[in-house]
């Protein structure tokens, strides 16, 4: 048999020039270099794989930044590791000589053909399911038979991708959140009939890793995207019937006011999306889908990504314009389908808006401001408390979005997605950065 | 024993304020000014005291690592540029790690005593905020002996050093109390920056600060004695004084009030290449404070104000016995009982000293300098505190207590 330690001395990211892909080649890239130093015995090739040749000299340049970043953040250890060498005896010749261990490591290139002795596989392909199962037909003849594979897809079902691909029971889902080289959550699913050894590494990796696994059920969007789409579905619909009233771009203030503000959430849901990106968001909504039978589908996304309004990230990590317009990574418009254009939200614009949504029921909490408050728990409540209250429409739609968040948890619990709910939880709180997690009793 | 051959006397003094984190000027994403900026503005603050800067005889500037921080050498030539009098006249760098400026000041007072110069400004700068931390602490470990020290010593060399002190001292005097002695240290010395608006710490809210100052220490993250409240901070900034003969500050257009005499000066060197003799002393300063109380004439008590070089608070409690004002073993008693409080019987560090005011290392021996000559002749403005006794202390010291300058001042 085959072990963790034997793996890791070849490994292939497939998608590796990609937001998540990137992330997920650093990690890689790094906990090679820091096993390579202290096992000088074997070789250690992480084979970096891409369709886009101009990515992957950007990945090369992300890969050798961060290593410096990493090397000045773990210089006690690095300073241990070249005890013995006698040229290198200040902080920046170790660094220097880091980064250049990280590197050594790298092999860059445009075809499968790269992973064909890889023994760990991952796939971090865009979010599509004919690109999947091209890849995963295509690794599965290239690759060693004894290769694992760890995909980051965060909808599809894996036994789906496996059975139809040839590679039963050597694919695990390995589902980062982004940035995956910062985000402590990796949501790990298990289909059926996955070998006990690759479940028994996988867990194994993650805390290698130093990341906090939560264990999901390979039913599609999993627990992160289940609860994600319900929860932007909703408010989309939630916009659209106030837009009957207010007008569309006074509607998606409004909501993506409630929901970032009243909700205490770190962004409004339309910001979220946008971060995603639409066309992403769209891709998971059609695999969801097609799997669950349950209406999950928007046309405005539809509109939206015909309109070619698709937000996303640059490959600088910049964010690009979709329902909201951004300056300095900051909202400063809102996108009008009607007029294919950006509205401004200007100061009378805002001023009126906030005046009809009414009074928030605590200007001084944000989620900035309970982030690092020791007794966020006990002001959350009392927050809570009194927005339940409060006869406002901003306190009304804060309160429907709460419960319609809420119950769609529940229902990941009770269709078996997740097996408790302390995972929905963890997955919100860790993997979006919520302050509390979905279920709980604030409005009880 | 040795003696002034005749009357020395600082005027003049200046500073800019000390740039760095905890300062809202301070932004490590924007350009920031260098060193020129700052020997110009300490320089010309000094000169703007008096009432003809081409009196000036001579300059001489310490520096530390400018060579490294700011690829800068020369600084004797470039400190011309404070006033068109000093083109064409002495001017010299000095070195001596973070006592650089301690030096700069000894050269200068040789220089009137040799009856060559009447009047000298004095300056000590330093931009360090040009690299990270990580790397600051590979040009700062340049104090301690690079071929003998470097490879084995610490990721943050010098707080690694002062570390093996402060547990040395815990040992000595039982750990609680060594910490809490090094949080009521870090305390005053924020309590005093926030009366100075130069001083680094001058924005410091923090309700709790001896709290915060017993935040136990991390081996992992940092050393094993010391937090980082116990450090003084990575800065820029400069200082400038004028040292001069009787002729020379009268020939400034200066007052007797407005000068204070130097009565005493102990300036020594230490082997770099040998470990302290005992861990819990800083032997050196013990020493070339003795030196400049003895040339002063002065015992402790007559001492009513002291500037130390505290660059971690374990050097400030050290200092406190190096300088007699406790007995060995008990400059953590003396510290916890507020006796180098500024309302103690030895106002201490007034300005903030290095963990509140700042360390930029190459002025910081001047910058003493300064808060003393402010506290005696009362220009200390909003720091000002009630002198009772015409003398006061310092102690610049370079790397681990190696090369030491300590003056006695008098009013």
């Amino acid at each position: 048999m085959i072990n963790l330690d034997t793996r890791m001395q070849n490994v292939a990211i497939v998608g590796a020039a990609g937001k998540m892909g990137s992330g997920i080649a650093l990690l890689m890239a790094l906990e090679m270099a820091y096993r390579a130093l202290e096992d000088r015995e074997h070789t250690y090739v992480l084979n970096l794989i891409d369709m886009n040749d101009t990515a992957l000299q950007g990945l090369l340049r992300y890969v050798r930044d961060q290593a410096q970043k990493d090397g000045e953040k773990q210089m006690n250890r690095l300073r241990a590791l070249y005890k013995d060498r006698a040229d290198l005896v200040e902080n920046a010749d170790m660094i220097q000589e880091f980064v250049a261990e990280v590197m050594l490591h790298l092999r860059t290139g445009k075809t499968l053909t790269l992973a064909k002795d890889a023994l760990l596989v991952f796939e971090a392909a865009f979010e599509k399911e004919e690109i999947k199962f091209q890849i995963y037909n295509e690794l599965a003849v290239v690759c060693p038979q004894a290769a694992w594979f760890l995909t980051n897809t965060s909808s599809i079902p894996l036994h789906v991708l496996a059975d139809t691909c040839g590679i039963k029971g050597r694919m695990i889902g390995f589902h980062f959140y982004n940035p995956p080289a910062v985000q402590k959550l990796l949501e790990v699913i298990t289909p059926e009939g996955c070998d006990p050894a690759l479940v028994e590494s996988a867990y194994e990796l993650a805390k290698v890793l130093r990341k906090k696994t939560v264990p999901a059920n390979d039913i599609a969007g999993f627990i992160g995207n289940g609860h994600f789409m319900r929860d932007g579905l909703h408010c989309i619909r939630d916009m659209e019937h106030l837009a009957e009233d207010y007008g569309f771009v006074q509607a998606v203030y409004m909501v993506e006011k409630v929901s970032r503000d009243y909700l205490l959430r770190p962004m409004g849901i339309f910001q979220l999306i946008d971060y995603v990106g639409i066309d992403v968001f769209q891709l998971i909504l059609r695999v969801m889908d097609k799997y669950l039978k349950e209406g999950l589908h928007s046309d405005l996304v539809d509109n939206f990504i015909e309109m070619g309004v698709k937000g996303g990230q640059t490959s600088s990590g910049g964010q690009k314009d979709g329902f909201l317009k951004y300056e300095k990574g900051k909202p400063v418009a809102i996108f009008d389908p009607a007029k294919r254009d950006y509205v401004p939200m200007d100061e009378a614009f805002v001023k009126d808006m906030d005046s009809r949504l009414g009074a928030h029921p605590d200007p001084s909490l944000t989620w900035k401001s309970l982030s690092r408050d020791p007794e966020k728990e006990a002001r959350m409540r009392a927050y809570f408390q009194t927005l339940k209250t409060m006869d406002t429409l901003g306190a009304g739609m804060a309160r429907n979005h709460f419960e319609a968040s809420r119950d769609a948890a529940l229902d990941l619990v009770k269709q078996g997605v997740a097996a408790r709910a302390q995972d929905v939880n963890d997955v919100l709180t860790l993997g979006f950065f919520h302050l509390y997690g979905p279920i709980n009793d604030f409005l009880d | 024993m040795k003696r002034m051959s005749k009357p020395v006397y600082l005027a003049a003094g200046a500073y800019t304020l000390s740039l760095g984190t905890g300062r809202p000027e301070f932004n490590p994403k924007k350009p920031r000014p260098g060193l020129d900026h700052y020997i110009k503005e300490a320089g010309r603050a000094s000169l703007a005291q008096v009432s003809d800067p081409a009196a000036v005889d001579e300059g001489v500037i310490g520096n530390f690592m400018a060579a490294r921080f700011n690829h800068q050498g020369h600084l004797g030539s470039l400190m011309t540029i404070v006033h068109p009098a000093l083109e064409y006249k002495p001017a010299l760098r000095v070195e001596g790690a973070c006592a650089s400026g301690g030096l700069a000041l000894a050269s200068a007072i040789k220089s009137v005593l040799s009856g060559l110069a009447d009047v000298v400004l004095v300056m000590g700068v330093e931009v360090q905020n040009t690299v990270k931390a990580i790397y600051c602490a590979d040009f700062l470990a340049g104090a301690g002996w690079y071929d003998g020290e470097r490879k084995d010593g610490h990721t943050y060399f010098f707080p690694g050093k002062f570390s093996d002190r402060a547990g040395a001292y815990a040992a000595k005097v039982g750990p609680a109390k060594a910490r809490e002695a090094f949080a009521h240290w870090y305390r005053n010395a924020v309590e005093s920056a926030r009366l100075n608006p130069d001083a680094q710490e001058h924005f410091n809210t923090v309700k709790d600060l001896v709290a915060q100052g017993m935040t136990p220490p991390n081996g992992k993250s940092f050393t094993d004695h010391l937090n980082l409240y116990d450090c003084s901070k990575v800065s820029d900034g400069a200082a400038s004084i004028i040292v001069a003969s009787e002729e020379g500050w009268r020939r400034l257009g200066l007052n007797r009030q407005d000068v204070v005499e130097i009565a005493g000066m102990g300036q020594m060197a230490a082997d770099l290449t040998a470990p302290p003799p005992d861990l819990t002393e800083m032997t050196t300063c013990r020493k070339a404070a003795e030196e400049a109380r003895a040339m002063a004439g002065v015992g402790v008590q007559d001492l009513g104000v002291c500037e130390f070089h505290d660059c971690f608070t374990v050097s400030g409690v050290l200092l406190t016995e190096a300088l007699g004002i406790a007995a060995p073993g008990e400059g953590a008693d003396a510290v916890l009982a507020g006796v180098t409080r500024r309302d103690g019987a030895f106002p201490t560090n007034t300005g903030g000293g290095l963990v509140g005011y700042g360390h930029p290392t190459g002025a910081t021996g001047v910058r003493m300098a300064v808060d003393l000559w402010r506290q005696l002749t009362g220009k200390a403005g909003g720091y000002q505190v009630d002198v009772k006794k015409d003398h006061g202390i310092m102690v610049s010291m370079g790397g681990n207590d190696k090369t030491v300058v300590s003056l006695v001042l008098k009013r």
